[in-house]
């Protein structure tokens, strides 16, 4: 038997005021069955307060064979890292 | 509400806790079973909802006794006769269609049976019943949303739930003996319409089959105990 149930990706927010991270992907036939899937695999230990489902089919990735043109070039920029700066001994809440 | 406690309070519990319990039961059995990891977790969840309330009904039914029995004392250490639940709830799994309408049919039984209990007299049932009436909401909800997709899925699907409404419909009757007849105008209206949604044709009427409130059950609840019980029958009072 061949499962053509779609993929859905799940986003939980852990609380209020934090953003939906992703945290899996569960099967389903459409967005609602996505919702109640995804709250009763991901969330039945009370991990969130909301739930995002995406259908996996809507996700455009970036292409591994690309990989090196897309990512190699930032590798030596290390000036580009905040690390350069001695914070003040005085100064909190960086 | 009125009707509440018609019955006694010791019986009424016992009779919501053993529906709670024998479920849960049946649902668990699903663990590691279920069509898909989702549904297999789903199942679950609700069987440990209904764990949770048989839990909290028959703590309070062996308070009501007053003969020092707790929810474990009066789950593991009485016989088949003295189990109060409806036939319904101890019904055999079958397929997943079967147990899904079976779901349907007590989720919204128990929704409307609990908004009932959360205007009582006694502050225990209406504790229980407030708690309760969020998760079996839920479960309604959830039952309803797959007899949608099973009854208009494929003609495979709709053959299956078909066959659970059959099964499980001469279990309704016993739903609304006594002082729950009032419940059944509002459950007929809410299941038909999920029903006709899902494009199910309502069941004919049938001769419904009862007993299970005072103790006379199916075949099917003396294995289940069989199962659930062995281990306390075996070495009373083992502790984890």
């Amino acid at each position: 038997m061949t499962n053509v149930t779609p993929i859905w990706e799940v986003f939980v927010r852990a609380k209020n005021g934090l953003a939906h991270r992703h945290v899996g992907s569960v099967h389903a036939a459409d967005a609602r069955g996505a919702v109640e899937a995804a709250r009763d695999v991901y969330t039945r230990r009370s991990e969130g307060v909301s739930l995002w489902v995406v259908p996996s089919s809507a996700i455009t990735a970036s292409d591994p064979g690309e990989s090196a043109a897309l990512f190699a070039p930032a590798e030596d920029k290390i000036y580009r890292h905040p690390t350069f700066y001695t914070v003040p001994e005085n100064v909190k809440n960086i | 509400m009125s009707q509440t406690l018609t019955l006694s309070p010791f019986e009424l519990a016992l009779r919501l806790g053993d529906d709670a319990l024998t479920l849960s039961h049946r649902l668990c059995e699903w663990c590691g079973h279920a069509p898909t990891l989702e549904v297999d977790l789903a199942l679950s969840n609700i069987g440990l909802d209904l764990l949770g309330q048989a839990q909290f009904f028959l703590n309070y039914a062996g308070e009501l006794e007053g003969a020092g029995r707790d929810a474990d004392a009066l789950a593991y250490h009485r016989d088949e006769y003295e189990f109060k639940n409806c036939l319904l709830a101890e019904q055999p799994n079958g397929d997943f269609a079967r147990t899904i309408v079976r779901q349907l049919f007590f989720s919204t039984w128990q929704t409307l049976r609990f908004q009932e209990l959360a205007q009582s007299s006694d502050k225990n049932f209406t504790a229980i019943a407030a708690k309760a009436l969020k998760e079996v909401t839920y479960h309604a909800n959830f039952a309803a949303e797959w007899v949608l997709r099973l009854g208009d899925g494929t003609k495979e699907s709709k053959r299956r739930v078909v066959d659970g409404i059959s099964w499980s419909w001469r279990y309704v009757d016993e739903l609304f003996i006594g002082e729950d007849a009032a419940l059944r105008p509002a459950w007929e209206a809410i299941v038909r319409a999920k029903l006709a949604q899902a494009g199910l044709e309502p069941p004919a009427p049938v001769r419904g089959i009862t007993g299970g409130r005072e103790g006379r059950h199916s075949e099917h609840l003396g294995h289940l105990l069989a199962e659930m019980q062995y281990l306390q029958r075996s070495h009373p009072n083992a502790q984890w």
